[in-house]
């Protein structure tokens, strides 16, 4: 159920380019990249909610849709990924590497895609075993992921930062309640040792 | 390469030869596009970008070009709907959607600072003395993708030459309404309003640019820059200043709108040029609207195109530096 919630955002994406349930507009390969790439910021963010909400509300069972949010994310990073590289760039090598490198906002980009990549595929529950301390390292990452996509964001615009910086906003909301979290428990550490940071 | 034919038969195929413009169907044009406009937004103005778009009424006495290109055009619906026009809004469907009741009558156009003919004229006054023309240009945006537009227009260089500049005209500045009730975009400072634009005195008094008035034969949509924007085939397209209220022939190099947001990204000149890339996008290749999910991109040429017509106005100019 809250599977296919999540995939709804690609379906449309699909649906409109055949044009059942809308457009895609004038220049669709922008539209379909700028959909995928918003969507992806947006499921970072809801995994980095999970835990703040967790402790506010006290709904555990929030959990254990962590996992499957944060490949929802990767999913749509990988959609927003491919779309640049096989639609946008059309494949070719010289274009990519030149963008990759040369361009401050793709470098950012492709450096956040490259770190979720590396969580998603250390996701299963073998890998988590296997890695142990490390994997509670690597997918800390997930925080520079954030950063990442919203500086990326920022820098992509023209002139209008208002939607990236809502992002940024959120993003230092989030971030701001871990660090109060983690200060609180410094202080008390009786009270907060009844759940386990991350 | 695969490029969407527009369905319309070009205008120029199907208005009068006569270079004669009828004036007063002018003018009762550009009242019925202004009513046109202002029911559809009244209708359903949140649907601009989804409605099909309001047609506006046709030019007569509308002349062909030489300059015109016989690539096939952008169709209307792509040219009406894919926008940057930031005074309303700062997404591309943002001006279809938002300028639907912009009243661009009745209007007037300042001619001021070095010349011998100055004044503040009447929309039709303005654009009376000179031939309508219809001139088939490239569009080619910064961002890198391009169109193929159909625009009608008058001749800038007749327009410059008919205020008389005196010697002291080394620049023609140009500005846009400035009224944050009738541009709600003006409301936010994402630019310095009012846009500026300019070009050198060679620049505008070549033949290329124009003014245009009309877009497909008929009057120009609000969203495209209504009643009059500038046309800069060679430039990249934010040089093209719509809603356009003043004409200034200054002494010295005029600040212009996106060079004054970020002079490392846009300069002055703005030329098309794929060997001087921007920040964020390669210049080398640009897409062309309409091409369709898998066209390929396609290499951007420099001047755009218009180099024999062009390239001599900056000898001995160092292009990378001016970009």
């Amino acid at each position: 159920m809250v599977f296919a919630l999540c995939l709804l955002p690609a379906l449309l994406v699909f649906s409109d380019a055949f044009e059942i349930t809308g457009r895609l507009g004038a220049n669709p390969i922008e539209e379909i990249q700028d959909r995928f790439g918003i969507w992806a910021l947006r499921f970072v963010m809801i995994t980095l909610t999970v835990t703040p909400l967790r402790r506010i509300t006290g709904w555990n069972w929030l959990v254990r849709f962590r996992r499957m949010i944060g490949l929802i994310a990767f999913f749509y990073v990988l959609m927003h990924f491919l779309t640049w590289l096989i639609l946008d760039q059309e494949l070719l090598l010289s274009a990519i590497a030149e963008d990759i490198i040369e361009r401050p906002f793709i470098t950012l980009g492709f450096t956040a895609f490259l770190l979720l990549t590396a969580m998603a595929a250390t996701s299963t529950n073998g890998m988590r075993r296997r890695l142990g301390r490390r994997w509670q390292q690597l997918h800390y990452g997930v925080y520079g992921v954030g950063a990442l996509g919203v500086w990326h964001y920022w820098w992509q615009v023209k002139a209008d930062v208002r939607e990236p910086l809502i992002y940024a906003i959120i993003l230092a909301a989030l971030l701001g309640y871990r660090v109060w979290w983690q200060r609180r428990k410094q202080r008390r550490p009786q009270q907060a040792k009844q759940m386990p940071v991350r | 390469m695969l490029i969407l034919k527009p369905s319309d038969i070009r205008p120029s195929e199907i208005t009068s030869k006569s270079n004669y413009l009828n004036r007063r169907d002018f003018v009762k044009a550009g009242a019925i596009a202004g009513a046109v406009a202002s029911g559809a937004a009244f209708a359903a103005p949140a649907l601009g970008a989804i409605a099909p778009p309001q047609r506006g009424a046709k030019l007569e006495g509308v002349g062909k070009s030489p300059f015109s290109t016989d690539e096939p055009a952008n169709s209307y619906e792509d040219i009406t709907t894919y926008n940057n026009y930031y005074e309303f809004g700062t997404g591309k469907g943002d001006p279809s959607a938002n300028a639907g009741d912009f009243r661009a009558r009745p209007w007037s156009i300042t001619v001021d600072g070095h010349a011998e003919k100055t004044g503040t004229f009447q929309f039709e006054d303005f654009i009376k003395p000179f031939d309508l023309e219809e001139r088939i240009y490239r569009m080619r945006c910064v961002e890198a993708w391009s169109m193929v537009i159909p625009w009608v227009g008058i001749s800038l260089a007749e327009v410059i030459k008919h205020f008389k500049p005196t010697s002291k005209a080394k620049y023609v500045a140009f500005e846009t309404l400035n009224d944050q009730i009738r541009m709600p975009g003006q409301r936010r400072r994402v630019l310095d309003w009012p846009y500026r634009e300019g070009l050198t005195i060679a620049e505008a008094t070549n033949p290329l640019p124009i003014l245009a008035v009309g877009l497909y034969g008929e009057v120009l949509p609000n969203q495209n820059g209504a009643p009059i924007r500038l046309v800069v085939p060679w430039k990249y397209g934010f040089k093209g200043i719509k809603g356009i209220v003043r004409m200034s022939f200054v002494s010295k190099r005029p600040r212009t709108s996106w060079n004054m947001s970020a002079r490392h990204e846009y300069g002055f000149y703005a030329n098309v040029n794929p060997n001087v890339d921007h920040p964020r996008w390669s210049q080398a290749r640009e897409r062309r609207i309409g091409a369709g999910l898998f066209a390929r991109k396609q290499p951007t040429l420099m001047f755009n195109g218009y180099g024999e017509q062009v390239a001599h106005l900056y000898d001995g100019l160092n292009l990378r530096k001016n970009f």
